[in-house]
């Protein structure tokens, strides 16, 4: 995207919030907020709020969808109609559905569905304000849901989003900075073995930079990993 | 067998898998022992499990489960046991003597909405068979059932039961836990009874929750 003004997004070293290149907002995670639902947790990134609410495992319907040795994977990424500044336009876009897919693939690695044949586990993503990185955030939450929902997992999923504004590499964009980056990477991982199950892009970089963005996003989401132990823990007072 | 309250996460290693056995709720994985739920890990002999904190109940054979009649078809019931899937009792298992099914209306036994205890007999998973065929299956009239999650319902037994036989003679009531997390109440003082087990489902894991236990049912 082309810049408007010539506003400059680094000044002295300081982002436009006045963080660093590789500072991360301020992050809050909550689990178990939709006592309706097996599992849930909300997420925020500074201005970044998503709530994810998981149900099941419970059988899957349509019966032809249901596969008989494992159980599968319903998501839903949506943007609440007040979540941006002008009103987003309800139900599902062509955005809505690629992030609900990518956000599938993040999460699918992390989980052992062939405990639950016949089923189905849902997860439904609601983006309540958005300024950046709003796919990242949906996968932290809909981690921790899946989590509370008691759901067995290999590890926790950890996403993080990265990317490049006037010649420098920075972590986290916020709204502004997705909007007028020259390139950015959410990027999702499982901590323990630092495996990457989520991987974009969106701009130009050259190859030794993603490099760099890449080990940076494993560093940082070291954070957010404590941040979601943390978060988990808390639900049973600790 | 000393019980320690330690909450871990999916994806914690909980030990090296050379010195120690993976039990219940955990998995191998490059040599090491890793928890599979949030929930609290325990430590039997060389055994490392994780009891979950929440989450779906899974029929095992064996276990002695309450069931709800959803539906009646032609040689048994559809029951629902508090699980993803739906279990079948069939006739020959739920009943001793010759039916003759032209004459006989099978609803005579069971009927949409009786609560069964039974058994689990066979869980090729998503087909799950009941049977009655236990001298402790019987059907559960004139009580009320609570919920609790699955996994907690050995701490609601207590150690040789201890835990369930104090909440039945403090509040003189005769209690049904099954193994699928629907406890069925009955007798003098309900609405006791279902706030301590209520109780013990939310603080399940808490040190000291026999002694709260206690001086809730004493008041």
């Amino acid at each position: 995207m082309v810049m408007k003004t010539k506003e400059k997004l680094i000044v002295k070293g300081k982002r436009l919030d006045g963080r660093k290149p590789d500072e991360l907002r301020e992050i809050e995670m909550k689990v178990g907020v939709i006592p309706n639902a097996n599992g849930s947790a909300q997420v925020r990134f500074g201005n970044t709020v998503a709530i994810a609410g998981v149900y099941g495992p419970r059988i899957a319907h349509p019966r032809h969808l249901q596969k008989h040795d494992r159980a599968i994977l319903k998501c839903r990424y949506n943007m609440a109609p007040f979540s941006v500044e002008d009103r987003a336009r309800p139900g599902p876009s062509r955005r809505s559905k690629e992030i609900t897919k990518v956000t599938r693939l993040a999460l699918e690695p992390a989980l052992f569905l062939k405990d639950y044949p016949k089923t189905a586990i849902e997860i439904y993503i609601e983006i309540l304000q958005a300024d950046g990185s709003t796919r990242v955030t949906g996968i932290n939450a809909a981690s921790l849901a899946l989590a509370d929902a008691g759901v067995p997992m290999k590890d926790l999923v950890v996403a993080l989003s990265g990317g490049k504004i006037d010649d420098t590499l920075i972590l986290d964009l916020c709204g502004k900075e997705d909007n007028y980056s020259e390139a950015d990477i959410p990027c999702a991982l499982m901590p323990r073995r630092k495996e990457i199950t989520l991987l974009q892009m969106d701009g130009r970089l050259m190859p030794e930079e993603v490099k760099t963005i890449i080990k940076n996003v494993l560093k940082a989401g070291e954070e957010v990993y404590k941040k979601q132990k943390e978060a988990l823990k808390e639900k049973y007072g600790k | 067998m000393e019980e320690t309250r330690e909450i871990v996460i999916p994806g914690e290693i909980l030990g090296d898998a050379k010195e120690n056995k993976s039990s219940h709720g955990t998995y191998v994985e490059d040599g090491e022992i890793i928890s599979k739920f949030l929930g609290i890990s325990k430590k039997k002999g060389d055994y490392l499990s994780v009891i979950p904190l929440s989450g779906v109940y899974v029929p095992r054979r064996e276990d002695r489960v309450i069931g709800f009649i959803t539906s009646v078809e032609k040689v048994g019931w559809v029951v629902d046991i508090n699980s993803p899937w739906e279990a079948f009792l069939s006739l020959s298992e739920a009943v001793d003597e010759f039916v003759d099914l032209k004459k006989v209306n099978i609803t005579r036994y069971f009927d949409v909405g009786d609560v069964i205890y039974a058994q689990v007999v066979d869980t090729r998973r998503g087909d799950i068979q009941l049977s009655m065929n236990t001298p402790i299956a019987r059907k559960l009239r004139n009580g009320v059932t609570v919920k609790i999650t699955p996994s907690k319902v050995p701490r609601l037994i207590g150690k040789e039961g201890s835990m369930i036989n104090s909440i039945k003679e403090k509040t003189n009531t005769i209690i049904r836990v099954g193994q699928n997390g629907v406890v069925w109440i009955s007798g003098e003082k309900i609405e006791k009874a279902i706030k301590a087990v209520k109780m013990i489902d939310e603080k399940s894991h808490i040190f000291g929750l026999t002694d709260e236990i206690s001086k809730l049912l004493s008041d």
